[in-house]
């Protein structure tokens, strides 16, 4: 009893301070805008209106269905671009160094981040100098829209090299030709991990 | 409120959303007793043979829907770049798209390099986009070319590997126009003896497969010059029956 009445009590402020900055979920509206992807789970969430399945679009449904891919090709098709890129960032470490798929991703990041801030710098400077021309050039030069909206990836495919070279992904498919549009509000919130 | 609704895809290319479906389709056709329309093939006979002074490709010219023709003068000798052209067999649309795709990758990249796009740059294009696709893309092609370092030529089989040989055949004759070819290939010749051999070759595969037919194209490729023959020679002629001299067949 002597020994817990006078035992040291932690620091509990410093102690707080120092788990905050160690502990991985300190802010967990960032961390979870980063994890909505990672864990697929089949069978809860059937495609379709109202969250019934929908026979004509996927046939009958059945766990095995939607745990295995419905083509051998479906899988690397959907992670080609991103092992293309894993591949050729780690042989670039190997031959030159860490410093330059660093870079390299840097500037990636800055080519994906949405620029809806742009928009509004951009705006303002439109208003005060009345250059009318410079809203056509500024959108080409915006980085990438809004979640909802198709971006022309002007920098991405420049980054890429992908703008001089012509696949499948420009032929068929295209994004901007989609006949479906996501809800405004629903995508930006998912893609913000506020949902 | 509804559920969310679909993300869609950042990028384009193929979609397999309706393999699942089409599997489903398939096996109830079967059941009823019809079945789904078969793609077009080109079930050929193609092939080049380098000469002394570059490449000679031949092909046949029919296009085969199942067992009917679908095509009786098709074209399988498709432009790459002004000093390469490509044989195509295997589903026709398949060779068909990536050819285009190809040529149109070379001209952007001899337009970045300022340079005659080579041979080898098409190969090793076409080589790694077949490869990705893992045999899914049906076709089977021919590539030859003179560029910068002379004349070369290329098979490439569906799934992505190439040989770089003196002479190749691929197609359903094949093995029709290999046997005149390993008769009577020589290094080094004319290009009237190289012509007659390939014309030769593609007729035996016109003769002797049922899949080609019909008439025997050309495509010689020199240094400076591209000569495409079409038809070099009319090999069936509708209406006339083919009858060996001393045959009896009525």
């Amino acid at each position: 009893m002597c020994r817990h009445q006078n035992e040291t009590l932690p620091d509990t402020a410093v102690y707080r301070k120092e788990r905050g900055t160690n502990e991985v979920t300190m802010n967990s509206r960032g961390l979870r805008s980063q994890l909505k992807d990672s864990v697929p789970v089949a069978g809860f969430s059937p495609q379709g209106a109202y969250g019934v399945q929908d026979s004509l679009r996927s046939g009958f449904t059945s766990v095995k269905n939607e745990l295995l891919p419905s083509h051998p090709l479906e899988l690397s098709e959907k992670n080609f671009q991103l092992n293309q890129d894993k591949m050729n960032f780690s042989t670039l470490r190997n031959i030159q160094g860490l410093h330059a798929p660093l870079k390299l991703q840097m500037e990636y990041r800055a080519a994906r981040q949405v620029a809806a801030v742009l928009f509004q710098v951009f705006s303002c400077f439109v208003l005060f100098f009345s250059f009318s021309v410079l809203t056509p050039t500024v959108s080409s030069l915006q980085i990438q829209r809004l979640p909802f909206l198709q971006s022309s990836n002007l920098a991405l495919d420049t980054l890429r090299n992908s703008d001089e070279s012509i696949g499948f992904e420009d032929v068929l498919n295209d994004p901007a030709h989609s006949e479906v549009m996501g809800e405004p509000h629903m995508m930006v919130e998912y893609k913000l991990g506020l949902l | 409120m509804a559920t969310l609704t679909a993300v869609r895809p950042a990028f384009g290319g193929f979609s397999f959303d309706n393999c699942k479906r089409n599997a489903v389709l398939e096996i109830e056709a079967s059941k009823v007793g019809c079945s789904v329309p078969a793609a077009r093939k080109t079930g050929t006979t193609i092939c080049g043979v380098v000469f002394k002074d570059g490449v000679v490709l031949g092909a046949d010219t029919r296009a085969t829907e199942g067992m009917i023709v679908a095509d009786k003068n098709c074209s399988k000798i498709h432009y790459i770049s002004p000093n390469i052209y490509c044989c195509g067999a295997g589903t026709a649309a398949d060779t068909e798209m990536t050819t285009q795709l190809i040529s149109s990758n070379l001209e952007l990249h001899s337009l970045s390099t300022g340079r005659l796009p080579r041979v080898a740059t098409a190969n090793r294009m076409l080589k790694q986009m077949l490869f990705r696709y893992q045999g899914y893309i049906g076709a089977a092609l021919v590539l030859g070319g003179v560029d910068c370092n002379g004349p070369h030529l290329y098979s490439i089989y569906p799934h992505g590997s190439t040989d770089k040989l003196p002479y190749v055949t691929m197609g359903s004759g094949s093995l029709a126009a290999m046997a005149v070819f390993e008769d009577r290939y020589k290094p080094d010749m004319e290009e009237d003896a190289a012509k007659q051999l390939v014309r030769d070759a593609i007729a035996a595969g016109i003769f002797n497969d049922l899949g080609s037919g019909s008439n025997i194209d050309l495509c010689v490729i020199t240094k400076n010059k591209v000569n495409y023959i079409r038809p070099h020679d009319e090999a069936n002629k509708k209406g006339v029956r083919f009858c060996l001299p001393n045959s009896c067949s009525a």
